[in-house]
């Protein structure tokens, strides 16, 4: 009873709701700001530009500007793949049995969320998105449940949304 | 005779077991560890504005500094849910907005970590101090 006590207190640490060192840092990298009041084009952009990275939309609350999506990906990383048949190989030549290719990372699940909103000034429209990931490895295993705070991924994004605003408005 | 009469005996205890056990797992969903009452003081802040939409964009923010991907939101409802993960475990958090009288709203948040409720006082008001930073944020213009 009293070890069941200890591991429900255990289970949930404290301290979950507080902001991470550096959020300030992940809102330069995750807002942009475009000169519009067309809050409505802008989250169709965004719908367009999650469809371009081949994302499928879950779901959606247009008069809060917010799409959520998600898109399945492979994982296998050729690096880490011939690092572990080589340390397989070495374990297999010393006599010892391990499967570290089992655990390299195979396919992934990638989620994006995004928020529009209208600029404090009145005369743009402030877009967010985060993106998340879980990783399954060759065992079909979860190997890791992440953020991702990749600045390239999200210049990507946001990269595609200027030319969707753009192609949009073009009507193409 | 008596060896019938010994199975079925067998039978009914095995059945007893077995039904006992669905109903304690099943219950196990519904549990409870604190009051009605005490748990929606512990979850609950109320907020001197009337603009559900606004306070709505507050939370989804807020909780997107806490590294919540948001997966849905509800303006008619004015709920918010999202997913958060630390090490291999998933927080789900919902959080709801709802007017209180005129001239108030009512926020409401609960967290699920793994698989157990969340209860502690002090990690709601972790988010409510982050939400009231986030309405300051906003008025101060920093986005």
């Amino acid at each position: 009873m009293l070890s069941l006590a200890i591991a429900g207190c255990v289970s949930v640490p404290a301290g979950f709701l507080k902001p991470g060192e550096g959020y300030l840092d992940k809102r330069q990298l995750q807002i942009r700001q475009y000169d519009t009041t067309d809050e409505k084009q802008i989250i169709t952009a965004v719908a367009g530009v999650l469809q371009d990275l081949n994302f499928n939309l879950e779901d959606s609350e247009s008069e809060l500007g917010f799409v959520s999506a998600s898109k399945k990906a492979d994982a296998v990383s050729k690096g880490q793949v011939a690092g572990a048949v080589l340390l397989d190989v070495l374990g297999a030549i010393g006599g010892s049995y391990s499967n570290n290719t089992a655990r390299c990372d195979k396919s992934q699940v990638v989620k994006a969320s995004v928020i529009t909103k209208p600029g404090l000034d009145g005369r743009s429209i402030v877009v967010r998105v985060t993106f998340q990931r879980i990783v399954w490895n060759m065992n079909n295993q979860v190997s890791r449940v992440e953020s991702i705070n990749d600045a390239k991924i999200y210049q990507k994004f946001y990269d595609g949304l200027s030319k969707a605003i753009f192609l949009e408005a073009q009507q193409i | 005779m008596m060896r019938q009469k010994k199975s079925t005996v067998i039978l009914l205890v095995l059945l007893l077991v077995l039904s006992s056990g669905c109903a304690s797992t099943a219950g196990k969903a519904f549990e409870s560890e604190e009051s009605q009452v005490k748990l929606r003081s512990i979850q609950t802040r109320a907020f001197d504005t009337i603009d559900k939409k606004k306070m709505m964009q507050n939370v989804i923010s807020t909780m997107q500094d806490l590294d919540f991907v948001i997966d849905k939101a509800d303006l008619t409802l004015g709920s918010v849910t999202g997913t958060k993960y630390i090490g291999y475990t998933s927080i789900v958090m919902t959080v709801t907005v709802r007017p209180r009288g005129e001239k108030q709203l009512l926020v409401r948040a609960n967290a699920q970590y793994g698989t157990s409720a969340v209860v502690d006082p002090l990690t709601y008001q972790d988010f409510f101090t982050a939400l009231e930073k986030s309405i300051f944020l906003t008025a101060q213009q920093v986005d």
